[in-house]
């Protein structure tokens, strides 16, 4: 039997969507039994929401005022500590997984797999490199724990239980350290979903023509609840801001719906977001290789079609 | 004042299509153009930025890698390092090895800090920053795109997946680089003339005492990723909004 345990991300109260991610990766496993490590100042409702989360036996909250703000140098000792006796520890690969479970692998003197997209068997796993432009097939030992993080575009959330999981209450014995502080915090765009994790993304070209053009993406964004992306000749062309840029030198995205707007399709834009679920394009010249990776295409004028998207979409929403 | 150490791994081109070899041993690398990682480069001018403003002794650029990374380490005395070192390997190490050496150099030079791009854009595992960080018991600044150094300690602002977080850090510490923490310098001819000049010294993982510790997470084989192949065309906006719901998404 293989015991994992999943650090679950939370944020002001609400559990991350990344941790019922990492819940279905862990199931693929196989004969597994599942725990979720909660490190929080203040457990609230995000242990409930936890042990909701279907094939999770337990949930371990770690109640310490340290907690409060999610800092590695103090969350990897904590997590280390809980991860003896487990064959697995895995967490999402979203930034604070990312900054966070590399540091526990350290602390536990043993490498890590980084964005686990695929599960063969519960040491063999699949992991796209060269960004994503090949994918390898990777194994870690047995005998010592598996330590990685999960590519949360490629797993589903795990469904919610018939019935809740234990919580428990546990104590750490770990000194943290207070070497690293939390200042602050500032949301990108408040109003609207972060371009890296959204499911909904649409993003526009150098065919919109001026950044007073973008506005109608923004109105469509609105109506889907999308977060607006750019590709890099927008961003050159200074139609839209720099961290907008999706593509290989900007943000390598996956959403479940990617809506390309006037964008051509350059191999290093196409890079950036060969992972959505759906690929959506327009644009008015039909020989643009954008339509060879689109699911659904779409050749016109996008100053007529976008306005027309956005009522039609408000309409059915 | 003291050192700045920074990571230079030798990568693919981001420019180059990258393509699996057919026998599935790796990637094609003959003929291709090689580069500096570009999020090192980013870690070097930030490195630099600092030794300009007299608040670092030396930059010393680490690169772990084949006798040709001491391509990418002249480039990078060019670009203004002081001086250079290739740990050479004949095959690449894991990230954690990376960390080991790396904690082997610190206990050597006591950097003030070490700067790492947030991961190599060939095995894009974005691990070695927050290993060292571990091994060395320091603090980490991952994923920085403001770096301000206030005397024995340092103001980090990172980019997060929620907006941008700041923290605060005792030094020394290692810090990893985004995109938009600075850009790069271009490179003169006379600085290429200088740097042939400047020290570069070649070392291996038994001179520094590192040992491959433990097990190893063994790579099996590489494949081309999954082709997207052409969808559906439609005629119109509300065939489009159609073909969504049809697929679920809407």
């Amino acid at each position: 039997m293989n015991r994992a345990l999943i650090i679950a991300e939370h944020f002001q109260g609400k559990l991350n969507p990344s941790t019922a991610k990492c819940v279905s990766c862990v199931q693929a496993i196989g004969e597994v039994e599942i725990d979720i490590a909660l490190l929080t100042a203040d457990a609230g409702a995000v242990a409930a929401e936890a042990a909701a989360l279907g094939g999770v036996r337990r949930v371990l909250v770690v109640e310490r005022a340290e907690n409060a703000e999610a800092l590695a140098a103090l969350q990897a000792p904590q997590l280390a500590a809980l991860a003896r006796g487990y064959t697995h520890l895995f967490g999402p690969s979203t930034t604070f997984g990312k900054d966070l479970m590399p540091r526990v692998a350290a602390l536990l003197g043993v490498g890590q797999i980084s964005d686990v997209m695929a599960v063969d068997s519960a040491f063999r796993f699949r992991r796209p490199v060269y960004a994503s432009n090949a994918i390898v097939t990777v194994e870690a030992p047995a005998g010592s724990i598996v330590v990685a993080t999960v590519r949360t575009a490629s797993f589903q959330p795990a469904a919610a239980a018939g019935s809740a999981a234990a919580i428990e209450r546990v104590q750490v014995e770990a000194t943290l350290p207070t070497h690293t502080r939390f200042v602050s915090r500032s949301a990108a765009n408040a109003d609207r979903p972060d371009l890296q994790s959204a499911a909904r993304v649409v993003s526009g070209g150098r065919a919109l023509a001026s950044a007073e053009n973008f506005k109608l993406l923004y109105q469509l964004a609105d109506a889907l609840g999308a977060a607006v992306g750019a590709s890099r000749a927008a961003v050159d062309a200074g139609y839209a801001a720099n961290e907008l840029q999706v593509g290989q030198t900007g943000k390598i995205i996956a959403p479940e719906l990617y809506m390309a707007l006037g964008i051509s399709g350059a191999i290093q834009h196409l890079t950036g977001i060969k992972d959505a679920r759906t690929i959506v394009a327009v644009n008015k010249d039909s020989e643009a290789p954008i339509f060879e990776v689109a699911d659904i295409g779409l050749v016109g004028d996008l100053f007529q079609i976008v306005p027309e998207l956005e009522r039609l979409i408000r309409a059915a929403g | 004042m003291s050192p700045i150490l920074v990571g230079i791994k030798r990568v693919i081109d981001y420019s180059v299509r990258v393509r699996v070899k057919p026998d599935g041993s790796g990637v094609v690398t003959d003929g291709v153009k090689m580069s500096i990682n570009p999020f090192d480069e980013i870690a070097l001018e930030e490195a630099l930025r600092i030794k300009e403003r007299n608040l670092a002794s030396e930059v010393i650029a680490i690169s772990i890698g084949p006798a040709e990374a001491q391509q990418q380490l002249r480039t990078a005395l060019a670009m203004g390092a002081d001086r250079a070192l290739l740990v050479q390997v004949e095959a690449p190490v894991e990230p954690r090895t990376a960390a080991q050496v790396f904690l082997k150099l610190v206990q050597k030079h006591a950097p003030q800090l070490v700067i790492l791009g947030k991961q190599a854009i060939d095995d894009d595992n974005g691990q070695t920053g927050q290993m060292l960080a571990a091994l060395w018991e320091r603090p980490q600044a991952t994923y920085a795109s403001k770096l301000v150094l206030e005397g024995a300690r340092a103001r980090v602002t990172r980019e997060i997946d929620a907006g941008l977080e700041t923290i605060e850090i005792d030094l020394p510490a290692v810090v990893t680089t985004d995109l938009r923490l600075n850009e790069p310098r271009y490179i003169k001819l006379p600085d290429i003339m200088k740097a042939k000049k400047k020290p570069l010294d070649v070392t291996t993982l038994a001179e520094l005492g590192v040992a491959p510790v433990g097990l190893s997470i063994r790579v099996l084989k590489f494949e081309p990723p999954a082709v997207r192949s052409r969808g559906v065309m439609v005629k119109d906006a509300a065939e489009l909004v159609a073909a969504l719901k049809q697929r679920g998404v809407l």
